[in-house]
């Protein structure tokens, strides 16, 4: 008997997604008990995380893996879904998008996420990625009365099931120059020279750079972020943000980690192609969704520059970039439902105008989250950007540094033009009074967080440090 | 010595502005302009006890504060030596004065913006106390963020193109020193700055792309040509205050760049790159001068004339003499007190007639003599006449060049003679002449306030012109060991090569 303790989380998720599912069909008018013990399972979900950790151990013949790096990341996806969930609750009521399923298949497409990061396998990997891709499809067209949600909805179906057949047919290519489908075993199989799994690489990077946006598969994420309702929008650019990070990080240090070569470049073409085009193409942006869209394909470029070093530290800084990443996304998204106006939503950035007279706190908000997206010191976005160039510059990689700190040169000017909206404009909309205590509650951690980063960094890079 | 007095120095005043933050925030609100002139006096009463305590004798950094910040990698360390307790004090002693002015000149929002002033007077004293180069660059960009918002928020019409271009022409400079900062890192281990002063030589080749990735960063700050251009247009839509600051301390950050990073840790580049700085320097004051002699907006020809003073100073910390980085020093010191002043004179003016141009003006000493006496002093220290500050930094600089250059020397001579030519001219429009505008017979003259604030500057211009004695104690060791350092790792450089 293999130790169940191994796969506990996953067994609690799934069981308590069901449960809910039952409560959901059988009782009427059930999104409230629905969302509420969806934040159970989400706590409960974290608290067995913690109980049950081991060493790290195989699982299911060796394709489930529990290592601190899968632990780390799912409490990550677990603690950000679960702020997702609490700061769209005033927007789900107002849009009257009161679904049970919401909760539920979020929940389904976590499930997935966890077995994506944890996966040892070509086939569990698959598995779980399709699940969370099912799960997501569904999740932008939620608002099926809507005729940009639904156009967001067949928009992500058609370009993602695309780029999942790509992966499937580099994972079938795989397993056909190695002979398994197990990573370590292709590991080992990869020492020696191996065209053919040189183009199975490929098209797996390419799969996994669509569902993380990377450029130049990014052309789904503008619309699909502007198109779906913001609480999807927030999810959107947060969770499978982790999901992806991990498993790249997952497929570059395990299986691909001696073609190291072949892939590096293509990492690195990636990764500045993405900082360009989200530092570029966001500064005619007048939506703010837009914008954050934009702003998610730039910083993503960052990640995948840390990555793109092969090394433990670039991983370990890749990792701090998106955690520090979640925080600010989660603190804007905050931000973004708080431009209210009589139970509407704006999302002009020019409806900003003037904020700053009107709703001071909510100004300051926006001026230290904007900023710390920017990269500018004291605030936290900088040191995610500190230890990221400092792994890059460590593998003496100049020129990518270079180019990914002038893109934050132009990038800084899209953030600090919303900060001169919000401050040096006449003041033009009011936006409600804001007594919702969950978004605060959001705007205000993610800003203590970004402004007391620098009394103690160490504390991120040691957790992380220890996962490698 | 234990107690944290750098320390205090930096978050006191990030206290108060946290202060004024969490009190009342109505409009007009009294308390919070007391808030901030306590926290800065006693900000500058603390520096001058520390100017005190501070042993001139001795070369080395002291008040050293070591803390462990990002484990085993960064650590929190300040120090102060000769040159940096000067601009510590010269900070402290300008923002209780900027406090004061802004009592007349901002009307709206006036909270926000001492919360902008006190802030950005924590970033300020960090980039001059910290002993740590990623420290450092985080105090030295940090400062972009409050500055951004007081051109922003409290300037003239054109104040977002102004505050854009000054956001970002600085923090494109400041991208290449981070990147240099991390090389540094991976090359010699460590980034304490007096580790890498005195222990550690950094090769030569590597030296000369640090020097200019650092000097990338510098050069815009100072401003130097041809990169000073958002100086302009930032000191004219800036609000008095944010005038005074940036004249007087954010330009000599670049200043005390170059002392503190650029020459004793790459000699060798800073001796190669010396004619490129002293050919930058010599255009930056006879063209910049030129351009000044054409203004019309009073704040544009002052702010054309720092750059041309920011050239003295770049030319006399590249001759690596005595004289000449002593020159340049005391020329920072007095250019702050000298620029600050007559920013303050010309918004004196603004408040009273809403117009910066000089045909504006005329016959200005009839109605207001105080004024228009005050104004005259500090017109003839920027130009340099003996008995004031200005007078001692640009002829220490001109003695300096001298020793290295002779061409170089005259061009920077021929340099003093426009200056004396824009400001006597400019005090010529502006003071004397004829009355053409009906609204200067109904000017006030300074106000308490004001007075007081002037008087001050005035006072510190001619008691150093008079005695600079305390200051080149001061900083003479210093100076002194950072020559010699200089000069001794050029032989060993010679040596090694032969």
């Amino acid at each position: 008997m293999e130790n169940i303790n191994i796969i506990l989380p996953e067994i609690f998720l799934f069981l308590g997604t069901c449960t809910a599912l039952m409560v959901g069909v059988f009782f009427k008018n059930s999104y409230n008990i629905v969302i509420k013990f969806t934040y159970l399972i989400l706590l409960f979900s974290i608290i067995s995380i913690f109980l049950s950790s081991v060493e790290t151990s195989e699982f299911f013949l060796m394709s489930f893996v529990r290592d601190p790096f899968a632990d780390f990341f799912k409490s990550l996806i677990l603690i950000s879904c679960f702020f997702v969930l609490l700061t769209s609750q005033q927007f789900i009521k107002d849009q009257k998008i009161l679904k049970f399923e919401y909760p539920i298949i979020i929940l389904l497409s976590i499930l997935g996420m966890f077995f994506m990061v944890s996966s040892n396998d070509l086939i569990l990997f698959y598995l779980g990625l399709e699940l969370q891709s099912l799960s997501l499809y569904v999740l932008a067209a939620i608002d099926r009365n809507n005729l940009r949600s639904s156009e967001a909805g067949i928009k992500y179906f058609v370009l993602s099931a695309l780029s999942s057949g790509l992966l499937l047919y580099g994972c079938s290519l795989l397993y056909g120059f190695t002979g398994s489908t197990n990573f370590d075993l292709i590991q080992n199989e990869l020492i020696t020279k191996n065209t053919g799994a040189v183009f199975a690489m490929v098209f797996i990077l390419v799969g996994l750079a669509f569902k993380v946006s990377a450029v130049p598969f990014h052309m789904w994420t503008p619309d699909v972020y502007e198109g779906s309702p913001t609480s999807i929008t927030n999810f959107f650019a947060v969770v499978p943000k982790i999901a992806g990070i991990a498993v790249i990080i997952r497929f570059m240090g395990k299986p691909f980690d001696n073609i190291l070569i072949e892939w590096q470049s293509i990492m690195i073409f990636l990764s500045i192609a993405s900082m360009i085009l989200g530092a570029v193409a966001a500064i005619g942006q007048n939506n703010i969704k837009r914008l954050m869209a934009y702003s998610s394909i730039g910083h993503i470029g960052y990640a995948l520059a840390g990555i793109s070093t092969g090394t433990v530290s670039g991983y370990s800084s890749t990792v701090i970039y998106i955690t520090i990443y979640i925080v600010m996304n989660l603190g804007a998204f905050g931000c973004i439902y708080l431009m209210r106006k009589d139970g509407l939503y704006k999302e002009q950035i020019s409806d900003l105008s003037g904020l700053s007279k009107k709703q001071p706190l909510l100004a300051v908000s926006f001026l230290i989250i904007f900023f710390s997206l920017a990269g500018i010191p004291p605030l936290g976005g900088f040191f995610a950007k500190f230890y990221v160039f400092m792994s890059v510059i460590e593998s003496e990689m100049y020129a990518l540094a270079i180019i990914g700190l002038l893109t934050t040169v132009i990038s800084a000017f899209y953030y600090i033009r919303v900060i001169k909206i919000i401050y040096f404009d006449d003041a033009k909309n009011n936006f409600d009074e804001n007594k919702n205590f969950n978004i605060n509650l959001t705007v205000f951690l993610s800003c203590v967080i970004l402004l007391g980063f620098l009394i103690y960094p160490s504390i991120l890079n040691n957790t992380v440090q220890s996962l490698f | 010595m234990n107690f944290p007095i750098l320390s205090t120095l930096i978050f006191l005043p990030l206290l108060g502005s946290v202060f004024i933050f969490l009190s009342n925030k109505q409009e007009s609100n009294k308390g919070a302009k007391y808030v901030a002139l306590f926290t800065s006096c006693a900000n500058f009463l603390l520096s001058i006890f520390l100017w005190y305590s501070f042993d001139p004798t001795i070369a080395n950094f002291q008040f050293v504060e070591e803390k462990n910040w990002i484990s085993g990698f960064i650590k929190f360390k300040l120090g102060i030596d000769g040159i940096s307790i000067l601009f510590i004090v010269l900070t402290t002693f300008i923002i209780p004065i900027c406090i004061i002015s802004c009592i007349n000149s901002i009307k709206k929002r006036m909270n926000e913006f001492l919360i902008s002033i006190l802030i950005l007077e924590t970033f300020m004293i960090g980039v001059f106390c910290s002993l740590d180069l990623v420290i450092f660059y985080l105090f030295f960009e940090a400062g972009l963020i409050p500055m951004f918002l007081i051109i922003g928020i409290w300037g003239g019409p054109k104040r977002v193109y102004s505050a854009f271009k000054f956001f970002l022409y600085t923090l494109l400079g400041s991208v290449l020193m981070l990147v240099a900062i991390i090389t540094i890192y991976w090359s010699t281990g460590t980034t304490d700055i007096v580790e890498i002063i005195n222990e550690i030589k950094i090769p030569s080749e590597l030296q000369y792309v640090l020097w200019l990735a650092f000097f990338s960063s510098f050069a815009v700050k100072m401003p130097m040509w041809p990169v000073h251009t958002w100086l302009p247009d930032a000191h004219v839509e800036a609000p008095t205050a944010g005038s005074v600051i940036l004249a007087a301390i954010l330009l000599k950050m670049a200043g005390y760049g170059f002392l503190r990073f650029s020459i004793p840790m790459f000699p060798i580049a800073s001796e190669y790159f010396t004619p490129l700085v002293f050919v930058l320097s010599i255009v930056a004051i006879i063209y910049t001068s030129l351009v000044a002699l054409m203004q019309d907006d009073m704040k544009k020809l002052i702010a054309y004339s720092s750059v041309a003073h920011m050239g003295y100073v770049t030319l006399g910390i590249f001759t690596f003499t005595k004289y000449g980085v002593e020159g340049g020093m005391f020329q920072m010191i007095s250019h702050g007190l000298i620029s600050a002043a007559l920013f303050l004179c010309v918004g004196v003016l603004y408040d009273r007639t809403h117009s910066r141009m000089i045909s504006d003006y005329g016959g200005v000493v009839d109605y207001i003599p105080k004024f228009s006496f005050i104004f005259i002093i500090f017109t003839l220290g920027a130009l340099g006449l003996p008995g004031t500050s200005g007078f001692i930094g640009e002829f220490l600089v001109l003695v300096g060049t001298f020793q290295k250059n002779y061409l170089a020397a005259i061009l920077a001579g021929l340099g003093v003679i426009l200056c004396a030519a824009y400001m006597l001219w400019l005090a010529k429009r502006v003071i004397f002449g004829k009355i053409i505008n009906s609204k200067i017979e109904t000017l006030k003259d300074l106000n308490f306030s004001e007075m007081l604030i002037l008087v001050l500057l005035g006072l510190t211009v001619l008691v150093f012109g008079f005695y600079p004695g305390p200051l080149f104690e001061t900083m003479g060791v210093s100076v002194d060991n950072l020559i010699n350092n200089y000069q001794l790792s050029l032989k060993e450089n010679i040596v090694t090569n032969n």
